[in-house]
């Protein structure tokens, strides 16, 4: 499933994306001389993405809605990532309540090159713009979510796992004849 | 031949709105109160429903003269279009129309959500996709 809406879209150079990427995030470092801030101002972009890039992955995956929110997990970590990203993410520790699960990333192409200095390990969250995109993704399909970093492989931990809480489906925002 | 394409933001506004083949031109107002009309049918269409479960809304409504098709996506964008009752292939139109709002009207940085489309390259592709699938029926 997420491999053939993979084949379907438009790809680039991944060492373009990335730098890119880098570069984007050690500007926001110069800007803002405060990691916490950089790691929100990550998260907005993200959202700022998030809420338009729902569209492609509906239009071009022809997902309806999902049955509950671990059937949302499986979507994100098998079709969203593989489809916008090139892989796929592992989902665990998904909760009885079926309100909260992990995504643990073993392959990140955002993190190809980098090596996080000593001072910004355990402090910068370098993937927080994937956060943002999830939770602006999911808010304009009804899910309101928390969306953290756990663990990230750049300050030597030992996998980046992504923790993600459903804190309100927006029911009145459901649009007529899918509630 | 499909006569005209409308699109609705998730509040039941016009967003986009064009004509194409000889259909008679309405004031802009009428192309703004017809799009809300048809966002409170199709929400009266979904409690119309005899069975406990609410329904789609309307999908399609057909008359002699011409027969309208409505794509709801899950974010509550509607996309819908009038056409030729013997026009056989309006749904995957409406697909590949909602495909190229993905592509060419949300990707474009300076178009601002829930707004007006004004973008020139979608109304392009748009007309591309149209006279493709004239040529095919």
């Amino acid at each position: 499933m997420g491999t053939d809406v993979f084949n379907k879209v438009e790809k680039i150079n991944s060492e373009l994306f990335t730098l890119t990427y880098g570069a984007l995030v050690t500007q926001l470092i110069k800007d803002y001389e405060d990691i916490e801030q950089v790691n929100i101002k990550l998260e907005q972009m993200g959202y700022n993405i998030g809420i338009r890039l729902i569209e492609e992955f509906l239009a071009k995956s022809n997902i309806g809605r999902c049955a509950d929110f671990m059937e949302t997990a499986e979507v994100i970590a098998k079709v969203g990532f593989k489809m916008f990203l090139g892989v796929t993410a592992t989902v665990i520790d998904q909760d009885p309540d079926k309100r909260e699960f992990h995504l643990i990333l073993d392959d990140n192409p955002l993190i190809d090159f980098v090596e996080l200095p000593e001072q910004y390990k355990h402090k910068l969250y370098y993937s927080n713009i994937l956060c943002g995109v999830i939770r602006g993704a999911l808010e304009m399909v009804q899910m309101k979510v928390k969306c953290t970093f756990m663990k990230c492989t750049l300050s030597d931990e030992t996998s980046s796992d992504i923790k993600v809480v459903l804190e309100e489906v927006l029911s009145d925002m459901i649009p007529v004849g899918y509630d | 031949m499909i006569y005209s394409l409308y699109i609705l933001n998730k509040a039941g506004t016009l967003i986009f709105q064009n004509d194409f083949g000889p259909t008679e031109k309405l004031s802009l107002n009428a192309y703004i109160r017809l799009g809300s009309t048809f966002h409170g049918l199709h929400a009266i269409a979904s409690n119309l429903s005899p069975t406990t479960e609410s329904s789609s809304g309307i999908d399609v409504i057909e008359t002699e003269t011409f027969k309208l098709h409505c794509f709801q996506s899950p974010t509550g964008i509607k996309f819908f279009i009038v056409a030729d009752p013997n026009h056989p292939s309006v749904d995957e139109i409406l697909r590949g129309i909602y495909e190229l709002y993905a592509d060419y009207v949300l990707k474009n940085p300076f178009y601002e959500i829930e707004m007006q489309i004004r973008c020139d390259l979608f109304d392009y592709k748009l007309a591309r996709l149209l006279k493709v699938n004239t040529t095919n029926d």
